[in-house]
């Protein structure tokens, strides 16, 4: 039993809190200061467009499918020029839990998430968005990437004419 | 017959004034201890209703009373009803013989500033606060749940525990004044206080005290991470509240017994007595505040070993010496 150690242990404490009393909080006074979240931080989901101002989104279901709690639903539609492309595209943000899994399994870097924290509404309606809400004028964080300068049907370069690309292989010509 | 008229009226006034500024300064000790708390923890605490949250207090009283008065099925409805009022009314019954000042003459009348100035006054505060844990333990086991129980029990076993060495401290406070009554007790500190005549028995006093009141390191009838609210888990609206407010009506009367019987009362030099009373008071109540910021719970096993082995056998000696050094210095 160390008795000086005890006191000393009761009256410690009373000190510290008293030094914590005069030192200004660290809160965030949330609606007057609000603070700049990282730019990878996952908020509002939005439907970017490639560096030529077309839509990235192909319709291809993969975010729908990856989405744990069913919130994204979509119909997809195909271009004259065989570009695939959403008719009708929706995110119940009331269901979303912000997880960001649809922006990892987009293969063409059309979802993605956004700082964009302030989306809360009285109306749970209001928080159903549609293709014209959720679509931006911009590439996003990749402002590069042009899914059909890479793969695809043919769209842009003609089938299998991109750079990283080789025809169709002739099955004729495969003979050993 | 006009006399008495007279006395009644003052007593009718004194009780008015008494119910406004306790009822007011508990309201506000809860903003308070939760401004205070906060800063202790490095946010800001209220600070959204009115200049500094100082409507805060206003607000709450709206949901508490606003909100459903809900008795669980199977509890004892009548014990279950009447049990929050018992210790909000018991707590507001202290201060019927608090002395906040020396006596006004007003009017060629001497008016005492206490309610009711009684000879057994220590005694009536002592009696009061036994009652207060009626409330407590009525409200847990009326309550019919497991939790509400575990809280009744538990502040049963703290009072055992802690009213032996309440009593026992302040022996030496009624042998230095002669007498129970609080008005002679104040009077007998005009030159010194109690706190450095006896300064073993006011540690023991504050000790014991913070058990009495409930509060933070002897909060075990209401340890939130352990038994959820204890005896009030079942409560809501305003009866929680008649809880609520109880326990910061009590940590007022708290403060005033400690100022009475250790701090000197009103005495004090320069500023009005009252102000003197109210500064130490609130003085007592920060102290609490702090002590909330600062201390764990102990184990409720803990405070009856601390109880039983430790203070009542350092306030019997207590007793004894201060015992031995009057009756020396009076012969």
């Amino acid at each position: 039993m160390n008795l000086w150690r005890d006191i000393k242990g009761t009256f410690q404490p009373f000190w510290i809190t008293l030094g914590y009393l005069f030192k200004k909080p660290v809160t965030i006074q949330y609606p007057e200061e609000k603070r700049t979240p990282p730019p990878r931080y996952r908020a509002r989901i939005v439907l970017t467009r490639d560096p030529d101002g077309k839509e990235r989104c192909v319709a291809c279901q993969l975010c729908s499918a990856a989405c744990p709690v069913d919130c994204i639903s979509m119909q997809a539609a195909e271009a004259p020029d065989g570009r695939r492309y959403a008719a009708w595209f929706r995110i119940n943000f009331a269901r979303c839990i912000f997880c960001g899994l649809c922006a990892e399994a987009c293969p063409t870097m059309a979802i993605q998430t956004t700082p964009d924290y302030e989306i809360c509404n009285r109306d749970v309606l209001k928080l159903v968005q549609e293709k014209e809400d959720l679509l931006i004028d911009g590439c996003g964080k990749d402002t590069e990437y042009n899914y059909y300068q890479h793969a695809g049907v043919g769209v842009v370069n003609g089938r299998g004419g991109n750079e990283d690309e080789y025809g169709p292989v002739d099955p004729k010509a495969l003979v050993p | 017959m006009n006399d008495l008229l007279l006395s009644l009226i003052l007593i009718l006034v004194k009780l008015g004034m008494i119910f406004g500024v306790v009822l007011s300064m508990a309201a506000y000790l809860v903003l308070a201890e939760r401004k205070i708390l906060g800063r202790m923890q490095m946010r800001y605490g209220p600070n959204r209703i009115g200049p500094g949250g100082m409507v805060q207090p206003l607000c709450d009283v709206i949901k508490l009373i606003t909100k459903e008065d809900f008795v669980p099925a199977r509890a004892d409805k009548w014990v279950f009803l009447f049990a929050p009022g018992l210790t909000a009314l018991t707590a507001l019954l202290s201060f019927a013989v608090v002395p906040f000042s020396p006596p006004l003459s007003l009017f060629g009348r001497e008016i005492p500033m206490v309610v009711c100035d009684l000879n057994i006054g220590l005694l009536y505060l002592f009696g009061l606060s036994s009652l207060a844990v009626y409330g407590v333990v009525l409200g847990g086991w009326a309550s019919n749940s497991k939790y509400s129980l575990l809280g009744g029990i538990r502040s049963l076993a703290q009072l055992i525990s802690y009213e032996l060495a309440l009593g026992l401290a302040l022996v030496p406070v009624v042998m230095s004044a002669n007498s129970f009554s609080l008005t002679e007790i104040v009077a007998a500190q005009a030159d010194w206080p109690n706190l450095l005549r006896h300064p073993l028995a006011f540690i023991i006093f504050m000790i014991s005290i913070a058990a009495e009141s409930k509060r933070t390191p002897f909060d075990m009838p209401e340890a939130e991470n352990e038994i959820v609210g204890g005896f009030h888990t079942e409560y809501s609206g305003m009866r929680f509240g008649l809880f609520f407010v109880g326990e910061y009506i009590n940590l007022i009367v708290i403060g005033a017994m400690t100022t009475v019987f250790f701090l000197g009362g009103w005495h004090g030099p320069f500023l009005p007595p009252v102000v003197w009373f109210v500064m130490k008071v609130l003085f007592v109540a920060f102290l609490f505040i702090w002590a909330r910021g600062s201390m764990p719970r102990p184990r409720y096993d803990q405070l009856l070993v601390f109880g039983w082995k430790v203070l009542i056998p350092l306030a019997l000696l207590n007793v004894v010496v201060s015992g031995a050094i009057y009756l020396a210095f009076s012969q």
